[in-house]
């Protein structure tokens, strides 16, 4: 890597405030706040029509903001067009322009910038060999694999060292396992340059195992934002429970800050619930099995890898997964007990009898 | 896609080498037998019968001077008329159909209406509406040939359109042109940088095609007193019917190799043959 790489984005500091955009009356953010570190790695993450991708496409500038302000450093970035933006951008869609090698297609952006030839060229070299893609100067687009292509528009984003690199989906299109993979090395590449980086996601495991920060965005705002852990232990809202991390979810009574799930008293993650029925979620490692405790029958189990993921019929008819170690293998048809580990669940008021 | 074509038991294979050259030999007697009719009209001797060159030689020692010049000049005419028509499908139809592609999306069901529109009407019809205009028109412009090629830009659109609107579906033409602008191109390099290369082939074929239909429009020229190549022909082959066809086949001949230098200059990048030898060799 050549020495003008390494600071790339470093000290870029981007700010949404009160960002609405509407599409033909429809809201896809409404009052849009999010503020990215200098080098913070920050996943957008939320369902289909949540307007995560809306997001990123305003920063880009390939969308115009109805209200609000985006600023980058401080200075506003509303009115300028996308191509002064400075962002490197990584699409969903494989986005190579098919008429050039991948060498001339990451010197694209440099060659916009005026950089001369020969810069372009061992810049462009370089930018590939942090992409492990060294020698795949004079590939084509259709000569290369979902993945390396991505890895290409990777490259492409990153050579002319843009303040921001935006990532909108760009694993979406590939593979179970180069997915992983590939997202281990953008994570890598990420931190090395220092980089801010706003990556868009419908996959919780993609943003969790990745991003600094995590942003969960339901109907063009943001439920929840924090880390990984954060999110994961206590998450702000039912929404937020649902969404991240497979949550189980039964009924309950919340009396004197706590709340009763089936006989068993357990601690809440916002303790300022008020008494009376709710739902309760409850994390599948939350739940073991126990000597005692609520009975039920093994509807199905299923082998993960490092664990095991059972579902217990209970007698009122609740499904509750459990995840436990691979050495316990209960047969379907099982009769077995459940307990809980005790971890404070969030809870929500339950519609039926909310007075 | 090719899946399901494979899946359909066949039916989409190539054709074996024999269906192959039946196919092609059908196909070549159906152009073949009026050009070699053609050629051994002009080729008789007269009342006594046999064949010589004669008529050949005669027309080139006479060097196209005298009666045959006028058709020179017309083959001049319809040439500028056919890179006139060119330009304009490639500087106004071009940018229109990548415009409304990308930001007005609402607009192309009426675009292709309107593009196609000029096929279904004839072209004498179309001539009627354009006398009263082409008064304006050389009012403003004078009567020179070359204004033929405004109606010209007409009748060749639906032909220019349905090749460039087919290359334009195939071609993510949308995230091209964003990551081009995150790249920090304007439009007028996303333009002509990353959307004209992909879309080469279209618009080559749409060039081509409008070529065609202007070497050899008739009825227009004719209506609006225009002199272009086919009229000339015409006005010589009601004094020596040989010597038109003759001239006919020059036309076919030059057609043909104005064509080929069109494809090859559009084929010329080496990488572009290279692409096509590998995907070949992938499918």
């Amino acid at each position: 890597m050549t020495q003008q790489q390494a600071p790339a984005g470093g000290g870029t500091v981007v700010e949404f405030r009160g960002v609405v955009k509407e599409y033909s009356g429809q809201r896809a953010l409404s009052g849009f706040d999010l503020t990215l570190q200098a080098g913070e790695f920050v996943a957008l993450l939320g369902p289909s029509g949540s307007g995560k991708t809306t997001a990123l496409r305003v920063l880009a500038g390939l969308e115009t903001t109805d209200a609000g302000t985006i600023t980058i450093n401080g200075a506003d970035v509303s009115g300028l067009p996308t191509s002064k933006r400075d962002m490197g951008m990584v699409f969903q869609a494989y986005s190579l322009f098919p008429h050039l090698s991948a060498g001339e297609n990451v010197e694209f952006g440099l060659r916009m910038r005026k950089v001369d030839a020969e810069e372009r060229r061992s810049r462009a070299r370089a930018a590939l060999a942090l992409v492990e893609l060294d020698g795949y100067y004079d590939r084509f687009a259709h000569q290369l694999s979902g993945g390396q292509q991505q890895r290409v528009a990777l490259a492409r984003a990153l050579v002319t060292e843009p303040r921001v690199l935006l990532l909108d989906e760009p694993l979406s299109a590939l593979d179970a396992k180069v997915r992983v993979q590939l997202r281990e090395e953008i994570r890598r590449i990420q931190t090395d340059l220092g980089i801010t980086t706003l990556f868009v996601t419908h996959d919780q495991d993609e943003a969790l195992a990745v991003a600094d920060r995590v942003a969960v965005m339901r109907a063009g705002n943001i439920e929840q934002v924090g880390t990984p852990e954060d999110l994961y232990a206590r998450p702000a809202s039912p929404f937020v429970a649902d969404f991240v991390g497979l949550s189980n979810r039964v009924p309950g009574v919340v009396r004197d800050g706590f709340v009763h799930v089936y006989g068993t008293r357990l601690p809440l993650v916002d303790s300022s619930q008020a008494d009376g029925d709710v739902w309760v979620f409850l994390r599948p490692e939350d739940v073991e099995f126990a000597d005692d405790g609520v009975s039920g029958v093994v509807s199905t189990s299923s082998f993960l890898g490092s664990l095991r993921r059972t579902g217990v019929r209970l007698d009122d008819g609740t499904i509750l997964f459990t995840q436990h170690n691979v050495h316990l293998r209960p047969a379907v048809g099982e009769q077995v007990h459940l307990g809980f580990t005790g971890a404070p669940v969030s809870v929500e008021s339950s519609p039926r009898l909310v007075a | 896609m090719s899946g399901g074509l494979r899946m359909t038991g066949g039916v989409a294979h190539a054709p074996t080498r024999g269906v192959r050259a039946l196919i092609l030999g059908i196909i070549g007697l159906v152009f073949a037998i009026p050009i070699v009719a053609m050629v051994e009209f002009t080729l008789r001797k007269g009342l006594t019968g046999g064949y010589d060159f004669s008529r050949w030689l005669a027309l080139f020692q006479s060097g196209f001077t005298g009666p045959y010049r006028p058709v020179l000049v017309a083959l001049g005419n319809s040439v500028a008329l056919a890179i006139g028509t060119v330009a304009i499908v490639l500087l106004l139809l071009v940018p229109t159909m990548v415009l409304v592609h990308l930001r007005f999306p609402r607009l192309r069901r009426m675009l292709e209406i309107i593009c196609i529109l000029p096929i279904s009407i004839p072209a004498i019809v179309l001539v009627v509406g354009l006398a009263p205009v082409y008064a304006v028109v050389a009012r403003l412009f004078g009567s020179g040939v070359w204004t033929l090629a405004l109606a010209y830009g007409i009748t060749v659109l639906p032909y220019a359109y349905r090749a460039i609107q087919s290359n334009l579906d195939a071609v993510d033409v949308r995230t091209m042109s964003e990551a081009g602008r995150t790249l920090g191109a304007g439009w007028g390099t996303i333009l002509l940088r990353v959307l004209l290369p992909n879309l080469r082939r279209g618009i080559l074929a749409g060039a081509f095609i409008s070529v065609a239909v202007v070497l050899g429009e008739f009825t227009i020229a004719s209506l609006l007193n225009r002199v272009n190549l086919q009229t000339a022909l015409v006005v010589v082959s009601k004094n020596d019917p040989y010597t038109a066809v003759i001239l006919s086949l020059l036309a076919l001949i030059f057609a043909f190799l104005l064509l080929i230098v069109i494809g090859r200059l559009g084929a010329r990048r080496p990488r572009t043959t290279r692409r096509r030898s590998i995907t070949k060799g992938l499918s």
